[in-house]
């Protein structure tokens, strides 16, 4: 054992994603667990929630919480994580902004139930059950679920978080540079960055992707991916595709880009900004639209034109809404009234 | 005897509901516009704050989300005339953003009306009088911003700072 540290690994409203992100060190895995112990990882090991409760608080060096926070047991074991760890770091996007999950602060708790309990076509529940938080049986004994909360929440929402690593799930490449970072700590002592850190570049994504970008980019037309031809080697702004690139922070070495994905921002925003969706409508409306009779067009025009974004809100805030300024949507009139698109379905 | 004892006090009930509306003014048109309307006396209600930037293309949209994060009701932008930006084109960038931020604005399920983007010139003080009781007017009307249970009780004077933290 000598000084080896402990690393525990726990999820939260995840996909699970980022424990495989983990397993997909392959080989490297040998050179993690030659300085760290795997002590509590619920997907990769056998072991119960009740063990970690039992562990002196910080006795684990370091803890990777992934995932977002959805419900009151994914509350409830991060607060745990916080107080068993002695380094908690937020690992992947769900954790660093929201993620994916984070998506649902577009609606409301009863609308998730109705639409999931009742009105997908594939359900048929005539007597109008939900899940219940508690329930008493016939003998006494008492079955509970955890609390579904009313929005979705980042790590740093319900405890103090050391680091950030994002994106979905954190690449190897970003793995292999924190196992660097521990393995320089643990065996040299060479100190941790600053408490805060977001464990990636501070630069946008534009900055490290290959591909070519025009000198006077304008987009005249968006398209989806699959509705035209692009070429794979210039900007997918510049084609009309839309690329979160330059809303977003780098560090992931621009793997989506390099292989015919335009970004979809999982990174969040750079270090500069707080809000990547406003970051993301800044450079949209700079190339969109632009022609040389700018100066001539009125101001419903240009409000037409960019009425023509489909679903802004979605796209540009896709793995940061609980973290943006405003963090979840709400319904001021009736929905269809004044709204110009209906996010919610 | 003081002239100023004749002139009417806001009303001080907690039942009247008195709206806090950001107005960010370009310097070099609308700031002047304001101080125009300011010395030609022009009665303006008092529930506006205004900021002033050098441009309206400076007022970044995370300005305009930060407000309303921080429980203003309604927020502005007031710029020079298209055409007559002191920088040739920031007020044509400016349009563009707002007119994609109106869309985000509604999307997260704000009253189109809670904000407005409006052209004042330095000679324009009546108008930016006119524009700023139109708005406080309609925001009155529309009644507190729903982020307002969201947002952190705010300080009359709360300066906008970049700062990250829960969101309340």
């Amino acid at each position: 054992m000598g000084n080896k540290i402990s690393i525990a690994l726990k999820r939260g409203a995840s996909c699970v994603g980022c424990d495989i992100a983990v397993v997909n060190f392959n080989e490297d895995l040998f050179t993690l667990l030659s300085v760290a112990d795997l002590v509590f990882a619920p997907t990769l090991l056998d072991v119960k929630y009740d063990e970690l409760r039992r562990m002196p608080d910080k006795s684990i060096t370091i803890g990777f919480y992934h995932g977002a926070v959805r419900n009151s047991d994914n509350e409830e074991m991060a607060r745990v994580m916080r107080d068993k760890c002695q380094i908690l770091i937020a690992y992947g996007a769900c954790a660093h902004m929201g993620g994916i999950p984070g998506l649902a602060n577009v609606t409301t708790r009863q609308a998730i139930f109705e639409k999931v309990y009742q009105t997908t076509l594939s359900t048929v529940n005539p007597d109008g059950v939900r899940p219940q938080e508690s329930w008493r049986g016939d003998r006494g004994e008492e079955l509970t679920l955890p609390r579904f909360y009313e929005e979705v929440m980042a790590l740093d929402d319900v405890v103090d978080v050391d680091y950030y690593v994002p994106a979905c799930p954190p690449t190897r490449d970003m793995n292999m540079q924190i196992l660097g970072v521990v393995k320089a700590f643990v065996e040299e002592g060479t100190p941790l960055p600053p408490k805060g850190t977001v464990i990636a570049s501070v630069k946008t994504l534009c900055d490290e992707c290959k591909r070519t970008r025009g000198e006077k980019v304008t987009v005249e037309r968006l398209h989806r991916l699959h509705e035209t031809m692009f070429d794979p080697e210039k900007c997918f702004l510049d084609q009309g595709i839309l690329c979160l690139g330059p809303a977003t922070r780098g560090g992931c070495d621009a793997v989506c880009t390099a292989t015919n994905m335009p970004c979809r921002g999982c990174m969040g925003p750079t270090a500069a900004v707080t809000e990547q969706g406003a970051s993301m409508l800044s450079a949209l409306a700079s190339v969109y639209g632009m022609t040389d009779r700018e100066s001539s067009m009125s101001e419903e025009e240009i409000e037409k034109l960019m009425s023509q974004v489909p679903d802004p809100l979605g796209y540009f805030y896709r793995f940061s809404l609980p973290k943006s300024q405003l963090g979840r949507v709400v319904r001021e009139y009736p929905l269809g009234e004044y709204a110009v698109r209906d996010t919610t379905g | 005897m003081s002239t100023t004892a004749t002139r009417e006090t806001p009303p001080a009930s907690p039942a009247v509901f008195a709206p806090k509306v950001l107005v960010f003014c370009c310097n070099w048109c609308a700031y002047a516009g304001a101080d125009l309307a300011g010395v030609s006396r022009r009665q303006i209600s008092p529930h506006f704050r205004v900021i002033r930037t050098l441009c309206s293309a400076r007022v970044d949209p995370e300005f305009i989300l930060h407000a309303f994060k921080q429980g203003a009701d309604g927020v502005m932008v007031l710029g020079c005339h298209p055409g007559d930006c002191h920088y040739i084109g920031g007020n044509y960038r400016t349009r563009r953003r707002m007119a994609l931020l109106k869309v985000i604005l509604q999307q997260f399920g704000l009253h189109r009306d809670r904000f407005r983007l409006e052209w004042v010139s330095a000679a324009e003080g009546e108008k930016f009088a006119q524009v700023v009781n139109e708005f406080v007017q309609r925001v009155t009307v529309l009644g507190p911003s729903p982020y307002r249970v969201h947002a952190p009780r705010a300080p009359i004077y709360r300066t906008v700072s970049g700062e990250r933290g829960p969101h309340g």
